[in-house]
């Protein structure tokens, strides 16, 4: 691996999505999504289930391939092989994505101990300072089969953490946690982007974390996005699928 | 099975030109090594012992009529080293070591696992398939070396104890050194160590391959095991021709 410059160490970088379209088996799910999200940004999607919130993250960090368009990395597609060298990116998966057979601090610390970025004394002391700031103190021997949701998630997110990425694209973070972690990681999303400049592109239906962080907003549905911008313009927005999906809440009558 | 071929061997390429980083890995390798051993060196010792002991009371029989008691030992050894001790514990090893892999990677697949590896660009060709690959191709031929002892000694203690035989362990053992040659030996351990490069490059393959939830998985594993097996016993014929 690439030492990374001191310049470009600590500094987000911007990210640009041209046309993108994706189809599974000539089923479209994105069609035709524009976005560009500079440097240090905190940028939140948000829509219904199934309207490709997933898919449109895991195009940005590469793990898909377009049907059409193209994703650029500080100007530079996410598929050319030396993206991935260049800049560390991170992602928080919906589901968490432990490694199952290796324990909670070996999950964490993963990337560090691969890239030998670190001698294991030191792994261990930034482990341990992770999993305190998600609230897992001395949870490191566990394995991933005895953590609940909401704390597998947790470890995902310290996981992405201990990367110090420059892009971290998080998939529902607070989805499982209950107010008050979802709190604590909200604060760190903000508090992440104010130390180390990241940019970051947050996936969720949480409207207090929409509102609450997020500097700027889109709205997908069904693929395509219906709106983009501050949190006070989309919520203004005239369009009655934003209207119904922000104002919905429960009513007893 | 056979339209994946080609990208088998990208895989195998892949996993080649990986090996460079074998030292970094070399925890998973001896993970793997060990994991091998211990899941199959009874079954190994059972299967091997049985299969000597069967060819013995199968071919001693029609020797000793025909005054040929002394080539008994000759024809155990030679069969259990060429032949039956290579093929037969590939396919064990097939049933008991790559089913576990083709599970194990497929089930990363269908859980993200490998996504996330790979958001942390880490290789899972370095990470999963070349440990694996490098484990079973050092254990097969090592188990196979374990098997051909064992199978001479079941094949000798049949012949032995069996009133229509009756060779003496000494003279089996004797006959056997007169006629089994350490080419034999090395010919067979040279395609069980092909035979576990097939088992690691598939397995690993199908477990890469993997869609579609837990059932995705169960297809996988099957896949892999009669690939394997397929593949073996073909290429047992074509290795033989040309080691003949
Ligand atoms: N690998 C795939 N193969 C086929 N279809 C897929 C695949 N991945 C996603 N889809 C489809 O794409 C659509 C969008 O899925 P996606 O997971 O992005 O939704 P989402 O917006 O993240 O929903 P949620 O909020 O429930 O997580 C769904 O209709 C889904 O069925
Ligand atoms: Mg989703």
């Amino acid at each position: 691996m690439n030492e990374p410059t001191p310049d470009s160490n600590h500094s987000g970088v911007s990210v640009k999505v041209c046309g993108l379209r994706k189809s599974f088996n000539g089923q479209e799910v994105l069609k035709g999504v524009d976005l560009e999200i500079p440097s240090g940004e905190i940028f939140l999607i948000m829509g219904p289930s199934g309207s490709g919130k997933s898919v449109l993250l895991r195009h940005i960090i590469g793990l898909e391939e377009p049907t059409e368009g193209e994703i650029l990395i500080n100007g530079k597609s996410i598929q050319s092989p030396e993206v991935m060298e260049e800049y560390r990116l991170a992602m928080v998966f919906q589901s968490g994505a432990l490694l199952n057979s290796l324990t909670v601090a070996e999950n964490v610390g993963l990337y560090l101990s691969e890239h030998r970025l670190k001698p294991p004394r030191e792994i261990a002391r930034i482990v341990a300072e992770k999993l305190e700031l998600v609230g897992l103190k001395g949870q490191e021997e566990r394995l991933p089969n005895e953590l609940s949701g909401g704390m597998k998630k947790r470890v995902a997110i310290a996981r992405a953490l201990v990367i110090e990425p420059q892009l971290i694209l998080y998939d529902e973070p607070t989805s499982e946690l209950d107010p008050l972690s979802a709190v604590v990681i909200a604060e760190e999303i903000v508090h992440l982007k104010k130390r180390i400049h990241v940019t970051s592109i947050v996936v969720s239906h949480d409207r207090e974390l929409a509102f609450g962080v997020a500097h700027r907003i889109a709205f997908i549905h069904e693929g395509q996005i219906l709106a983009v911008g501050t949190p006070d313009q989309v919520r203004q927005n005239p369009n009655p699928v934003i209207q119904h999906f922000l104002n919905a809440n429960f009513k007893f009558d | 099975m056979f339209q994946n071929l080609g990208e088998m061997m990208l895989l195998f390429s892949r996993t080649v030109r990986s090996l460079p980083l074998l030292w970094r890995h070399r925890q998973k390798v001896f993970d793997q090594f060990f994991e091998i051993g211990n899941a199959s060196l009874l079954m190994v010792c059972i299967l091997s012992f049985f299969i000597g002991g069967v060819i013995s009371l199968l071919t001693g029989p029609v020797l000793v009529e025909r005054g040929l008691a002394s080539a008994v030992g000759g024809l155990v050894g030679l069969s259990m080293c060429k032949e039956l001790g290579p093929v037969m514990m590939s396919i064990l090893i097939a049933g008991r070591i790559g089913s576990a892999m083709a599970a194990e990677i497929g089930s990363m697949r269908v859980y993200q696992e490998i996504d996330a590896l790979r958001t942390m660009n880490i290789n899972p060709i370095h990470y999963l398939v070349m440990p694996r690959v490098v484990a079973v191709a050092v254990a097969l031929p090592l188990l196979v070396i374990f098997s051909v002892l064992v199978g001479w000694g079941g094949g000798a203690l049949v012949a032995a104890t069996n009133p229509k035989i009756s060779v003496s362990f000494q003279s089996f053992l004797v006959n056997l050194k007169e006629i089994v040659t350490f080419g034999d030996v090395a010919n067979g351990l040279f395609k069980s160590f092909i035979f576990a490069l097939v088992i690691g490059v598939v397995s690993c393959h199908q477990g890469l391959q993997t869609i579609g939830g837990p059932r995705g998985i169960g297809r996988s594993v099957t896949k892999a095991v009669v690939n394997c097996i397929v593949l073996i016993v073909i290429l047992d014929y074509f290795l033989t021709r040309l080691l003949l």
